[in-house]
């Protein structure tokens, strides 16, 4: 049997070396209104794969609809018919939850590219499963720590009320020191915000903190641009990239956002990616997309190192993040979720184009806050 | 909590609720009239602001997005309803359900084909832009008042319409007896597209007014429409009258619910809970609103059928 075993190893060694197909399956949300940040994880991914002028990797891609019975469908579908060996796209976190935990379960492996619920960097990491964008309270930590230095010191915070929203208002308290000058929980798809801009209005805070990812910020930037209220905003990147900013309009110069990417970011990688991204697909890249890219350089990377069916090897590659990543130097800690520096990056016009630009550090080799749970 | 803020918060009310109305109202007329449930009025306030979206990039001109809105709105209705609506006044609700069901998973794919996936910039135009002073210094967008404005002059013409007009006459008799008014000559197949295509010209016109302070993006129709629903139900199904009394109410409950029940809660919790609680319970309001009116009037409050 043992002699059977390495016969196969060396025969799907062989393989690999001439041209094997490594399956990779790609489930992400390619319609109804969460659709932009899936399309541009995958547009930056299969860039990527383009770039790498690889043709033994066979991408299988897949919409979620946003909606997680439909991401479970297509896992068991991937993973049973497929099988597929490593899978990535999904973007929401309750998603995530539903599809990861049981896919790595079947020794599949799963690389991230969005989504980053605590559960998987505390308790319920897993070794086959890394996160190559962050933890998801890392951006809103970020932004807590630029309030510091900013020298904010009575902040009006607001979030929708979901699992996210939690988790942003609890990540941007866990390194702000100020005093809250008020904390609202707003429905989740609110677009309506009025009522919470008054509150802010008559409140005696210096700065607004918000996440109101997708059409949830379009909505509020507009309306509290419209009020006339004036205090300075910050956010993490989600309410302030590319997607968004082209229709929010002037209403977002000058607010102050987080990310852990930005594309005048000074690197050979990112600034080669921001120029090819824009000649292939004709607008700016988001954050979403540099994701999408650095997840696809990492499964390369690690390819040219092992096979998946190598399981232990390829995990040692994909570990070693030894690729050229958009945000310079990329690394894992412990819990397979990078350890990186959260820039703070100021909405600004070039031409008649808004986009960002990095003002300053926000926080440096930043890992999550879960790490120390997670025993693998 | 002082009082500008309470009678700001009340003016943010009425804001809302009269954007409700405009989009209750089509959704009850066309139910009231011809007694379809019709799912893709939703697709049709999403095509309001796309238009509006469109033509004001092209042109730069506020109203003419306007105008645009309610064009493409009605011109969309009416092939609909000829298309493919028609066809459903037969049948029962579930049938009208899938099918306009349908429409909007059409409507929603066929928006993000023609203008990619990301949200459109429409904006407010600059003369009517930033706060104004009212009197007690309060601070109120200027937008916002004109959307009441506009709302009540929208209430206003279709009381007229329907009340003084001989189309009226013809939408009014046709939701009580459209075998009678057939019979007296009236061209039935007409009345209902135009009834359609006016609910739908509304829906247009709220999308565009509405966009213009919020996302313009595919799906932004179905959270209104759900709304729009628990509006016309508390009104009573096909009145309009029922539809403006109970697009105000859901409107004030739905802020002021979001405003102070967090405040209530602070009273005997800590601020956190009080928080998520509050805001928990805000967005059950209007449907236990709803439930309450059910209760004590089945047909709503101004409906005439169960």
């Amino acid at each position: 049997m043992k002699k059977l075993l390495s016969a196969a190893a060396i025969l799907a060694l062989s393989a690999g070396l001439a041209s094997a197909e490594v399956k990779v399956g790609m489930i992400t949300t390619l319609s109804g209104g969460g659709a932009g940040l899936g399309i541009d994880v995958r547009d930056g991914f299969m860039l990527a794969l383009k770039q790498s002028g690889r043709d033994d990797i066979e991408v299988l891609i897949e919409d979620d609809q946003q909606k997680p019975d439909i991401a479970v469908q297509l896992a068991d579908k991937m993973i049973q018919s497929e099988k597929v060996e490593v899978m990535t796209g999904i973007i929401w976190s309750n998603l995530a939850m539903a599809v990861v935990p049981g896919a790595v379960a079947q020794g599949v492996f799963y690389l991230s590219p969005n989504a980053g619920p605590s559960q998987l960097a505390g308790p319920g990491c897993n070794q086959n499963y890394f996160n190559v964008a962050w933890q998801n309270d890392n951006l809103h930590e970020g932004a807590g720590a630029w309030a510091n230095q900013t020298g904010y010191k009575n902040s009006f915070i607001l979030a929708p009320n979901y699992p996210a929203g939690k988790d942003a208002l609890t990540g941007y308290k866990r390194t702000y020191q100020g005093e809250l000058a008020g904390e609202i929980y707003t429905e989740l798809g609110q677009t309506d915000y009025a009522a919470e801009i008054a509150q802010i209005r008559a409140s005696d805070a210096d700065s607004v903190f918000l996440f109101l990812p997708g059409g949830m910020g379009i909505s509020f930037l507009k309306q509290y641009a419209d009020s006339g209220v004036g205090k300075p905003v910050i956010g993490p990147g989600f309410s302030f990239d590319q997607d968004i900013l082209g229709a929010v309009g002037d209403a977002a110069l000058g607010a102050v956002n987080t990310s852990q990417w930005s594309k005048d970011i000074d690197n050979p990688t990112n600034a080669a990616f921001v120029e090819s991204f824009q000649a292939e697909y004709d607008r700016l890249p988001s954050l979403y997309a540099s994701q999408g890219f650095d997840t696809a350089n990492l499964l390369i990377s690690a390819l040219d190192k092992a096979q998946p069916s190598d399981a232990d090897a390829f995990r040692a590659a994909l570990k070693a993040a030894e690729f050229d990543s958009t945000r310079g130097e990329f690394k894992f800690g412990p819990n397979n979720h990078p350890v990186q520096t959260i820039y703070a990056r100021e909405v600004v016009k070039e031409g008649d184009v808004l986009t960002n630009k990095i003002i300053g550090t926000a926080i440096e080799d930043h890992a999550d806050a879960y790490a120390a749970e997670c025993k693998m | 909590m002082s009082t500008i803020l309470i009678i700001e918060q009340i003016l943010n009310g009425l804001q809302f609720g009269i954007m409700l109305f405009l989009m209750a109202a089509g959704l009850t007329l066309i139910f009231g009239v011809m007694g379809l449930i019709n799912l893709a009025h939703g697709s049709l306030y999403m095509i309001g602001a796309f238009a509006a979206a469109a033509v004001a990039g092209a042109t730069g001109s506020f109203l003419l997005a306007l105008a645009a809105a309610m064009a493409a709105a009605a011109l969309i209705g009416a092939i609909v309803e000829m298309t493919v609506i028609r066809r459903l006044y037969a049948t029962d609700h579930l049938d009208q359900v899938l099918a306009t069901f349908a429409l909007i998973l059409i409507f929603s794919e066929g928006t993000r084909w023609i203008f990619g996936s990301l949200p459109l910039y429409l904006n407010i135009p600059s003369w009517l832009a930033g706060p104004v002073t009212l009197p007690g210094g309060i601070q109120y967008p200027l937008y916002r008042l004109t959307l009441i404005a506009v709302g009540l002059l929208v209430w206003l013409g279709l009381w007229w319409l329907i009340e003084r007009t001989r189309l009226g006459i013809q939408i009014r008799a046709g939701e009580n007896d459209r075998e009678m008014i057939a019979a007296l000559g009236i061209n039935i197949s007409k009345l209902y597209t135009l009834v359609f295509a006016l609910g739908a010209a509304l829906a247009g016109l709220a999308g565009a007014l509405v966009g213009t302070i919020q996302s313009v993006q595919v799906g932004m129709g179905e959270p209104v429409l759900i709304l729009a629903f628990v509006v016309i139900v508390i009104g009573g199904i096909g009145s309009i009258k029922g539809a403006f009394v109970g697009a105000l109410l859901v409107g004030l409950t739905s802020t002021l619910g979001g405003v102070f029940l967090p405040e209530l809660f602070k009273l005997f919790t800590d601020p956190a809970t009080a928080q998520s609680a509050g805001a928990s319970l805000a967005s059950m309001s209007i449907y236990i609103l709803m439930s309450l009116v059910l209760i004590w009037r089945p047909t709503g409050l101004f409906g005439a059928r169960a």
